[in-house]
């Protein structure tokens, strides 16, 4: 991972957050009831709950997600509450892509995905410096290229 | 590449039947029955069933349009299915990807000696029609699937090809008594709900308005409530329990498992629409015993091919991916061992899980059965939601407990040989059994309370069947040994 996956992260779910803030204070704004306790407990309730999640998840995500691979093989791990590992032997690989949204474009992070002939279990390589996932992709590709089988 | 691009040009495209043209309209016209019966019967003031006329009408037109627009042609690298008047399309297929051949013919098509034929490929896309021929004459349709999955491309006479099959199972009368225990009669009921829902929108058709079923709600009512509740429970249960039998008959009359010399396997079955399937065996990557609830009660069970090229997921019934319609379990693995080379696995002891695994089911029925309870309680106490509400959930937890109990027992997993084999579930208890060579990836999960207890989810992906093969609830460390052994050397660098 690039160190500025944490700062991404963060914005993202910050965007998120703030999303969901400026919907309640319209809300309060526009409510003609006299219900602004409700409102702001509800507020408070939201910015607690932001600040604790922009504060664990980014870090936590950072320590857990990785990748590797080898001649024959294509590992990556993510997540943070819950946990995947993804494991895929290059003579399966069927597609190589990356994707970069406009908001990763700004943070300069490319995600890869590698697929099989299944379904299930595409391989993705998140928040990857430009650089690094320009490589990856090109050593997928020439190790995949090698092989024939694609057992389906 | 040139050499293909000048076959195509070379060979003949061909049609589809022009009986197709005659089966069509009827088609279009029994499928919007309910709304014709409504508009000539019962006809009303507004423009619903001029608009339905009016869709009729053009259904009626694509299918004809259809006809002069699609031709096939079968080179002998691909198959190229041409379709459309405005937005041309060329769906090109490379032969040797072709897996299975399904052809199916209704009623109609019967009589008319017509099949439609699906081509099934290694794709997964399940959102799209893939190659679809609808529809050839019978004798055409037998010939590309012969020249497709048996590489003969000279015509092949129809009589020759039985002495090169050998028979591996045929409906067995005595069967029919898993009929009731199917719940194949549900969709029927279904069904008939989804028509008068229909029928009775069109043409405004209240129940307290005719005579007859009047008399039977007055009659309904009368007579207490426990009685009637349970009244209504039997007669719910004899009439699935007959629909079922008589759905059961319809779908498997005249099923028949051979397999032929040229290594592919045939399911042929149907008593108004018939449909055979026909599936390269050395694409078959493992098979699926599956046992409902009701099914198990009768020592009987289903048993599907997990291969790639067929539909499956939702009603695998139509997706031709089943071998065997329900039939006792001893059948079951009998033709399970003959169609899948490592038979034994479907029949051998399973590792069972741990006791964390147990824990978990129990406190996860439990939990729903709380959160319901609790949340039908607060409606009772905060805006007067009738108190029979919570109570009855209550009964929640010794059925969560029952069903949390039998799916732990029916948790296992093995691996022997080259097979992989997981079984899982309560109401319905299914059992995969799956070539490792198969397998084309591996994933681990834990969520965090699997991980508080040590346990793992192991996914291992193929490209087959539904795509991947679950084993839940594993030791964390079994699950990365059980991979490793599956996939030798996959893991090695990493895991440990």
């Amino acid at each position: 991972m690039s160190r500025r996956a944490v700062r991404y992260w963060t914005a993202r779910a910050a965007l998120g957050w703030l999303a969901l803030t400026a919907g309640q204070v319209v809300w309060f704004v526009l409510d003609r009831h006299d219900a602004g306790i409700a409102h702001i407990i509800g507020l408070a309730v939201t910015v607690l709950l932001a600040a604790a999640h922009l504060a664990v998840m980014p870090r936590w995500r950072f320590a857990v997600h990785r990748w590797e691979t080898t001649a024959d093989v294509v590992y990556a791990q993510s997540g943070w509450v819950n946990r995947e590992r993804r494991l895929a032997p290059m003579s399966r690989i069927q597609t190589v892509d990356t994707q970069q949204g406009l908001f990763e474009r700004a943070f300069r992070l490319t995600n890869v995905t590698v697929t099989t002939a299944s379904a299930r279990g595409p391989i993705r390589v998140h928040a990857l410096d430009d650089a690094v996932a320009e490589n990856l992709v090109a050593e997928i590709t020439a190790r995949a290229g090698a092989a024939e089988d694609d057992a389906t | 590449m040139t050499d293909t691009l000048d076959t195509a040009t070379e060979v003949e495209w061909r049609k589809l039947s022009p009986k197709m043209l005659a089966v069509h309209p009827v088609q279009e016209v029994v499928r919007l029955l309910p709304v014709l019966v409504g508009v000539l019967f019962l006809g009303r003031e507004g423009h619903g069933p001029t608009w339905s006329l009016i869709g009729l009408g053009l259904a009626v037109g694509f299918g004809l349009i259809r006809w002069f627009t699609t031709t096939y042609q079968v080179t002998p690298h691909h198959v190229r299915v041409r379709r459309g008047l405005v937005r041309r399309r060329v769906l090109s297929v490379p032969r040797d990807r072709v897996r299975s051949v399904d052809l199916t013919s209704h009623i109609l098509q019967r009589v008319l000696g017509l099949s439609r034929v699906v081509i099934g490929t290694g794709r997964s896309d399940k959102h799209d029609e893939g190659v679809t021929l609808d529809a050839l004459s019978v004798a055409e349709a037998a010939r590309l699937r012969e020249e497709l999955l048996h590489q003969r491309t000279v015509a092949a006479e129809p009589a020759t090809t039985d002495t090169a099959e050998t028979s591996l199972a045929v409906l067995d009368r005595r069967w029919i008594r898993f009929g009731p225990f199917t719940l194949g009669g549900l969709a029927a009921v279904g069904f008939l709900a989804g028509i008068y829902g229909k029928v009775s929108s069109e043409v405004d058709l209240d129940p307290e308005k005719f005579g007859p079923l009047r008399a039977v709600v007055h009659e309904f009512n009368a007579i207490p409530l426990p009685l009637a509740i349970a009244a209504s429970a039997v007669v719910f249960a004899v009439v699935i329990g007959l629909l079922s039998t008589i759905g059961y008959v319809v779908t498997f009359w005249n099923y028949r498992l051979t397999r032929h010399r040229e290594g592919t396997l045939h399911v042929s079955r149907g008593l108004i629409t018939s449909r055979s399937t026909t599936i390269e065996e050395r694409r078959l990557r493992g098979v699926e015993v599956s046992e409902s609830l009701l099914l198990r009660m009768v020592r009987g069970g289903r048993l599907l091919a997990i291969t790639t090229g067929l539909r499956v997921g939702h009603g695998a019934e139509h997706g031709g991916s089943l071998l065997l319609p329900p039939a006792p379990l001893g059948e079951v693995q009998r033709v399970a061992r003959e169609v899948y080379p490592d038979g034994a696995a479907v029949t051998c002891e399973l590792t069972r899980h741990t006791p964390a695994a147990r824990r978990r089911r129990h406190l996860r029925a439990y939990t729903f059965a709380a959160v319901v309870t609790g949340a039908l309680l607060v409606l009772h106490a905060l805006s007067g939601f009738p108190a029979w509400a919570w109570q009855v959930s209550l009964l929640l937890f010794p059925i969560g407990f029952a069903l949390a109990e039998d799916r732990y027992r029916n948790l296992g997993h093995a691996l022997r040989g080259r097979s992989f084999a997981v079984r899982q579930g309560s109401l319905v208890r299914r059992r995969h059994v799956l070539d490792t060579d198969g397998i084309i990836g591996v994933t681990v999960h834990e969520s965090l309370f699997q991980r508080r207890s040590g346990l793992a989810t192991l996914t291992v992906t193929t490209a087959a069947g539904k795509q991947h093969c679950d084993a839940l609830d594993v030791g964390a460390q079994e699950a990365v040994d059980l991979a490793d052994r599956a996939v030798p050397g996959l893991l090695t660098p990493f895991l440990r």
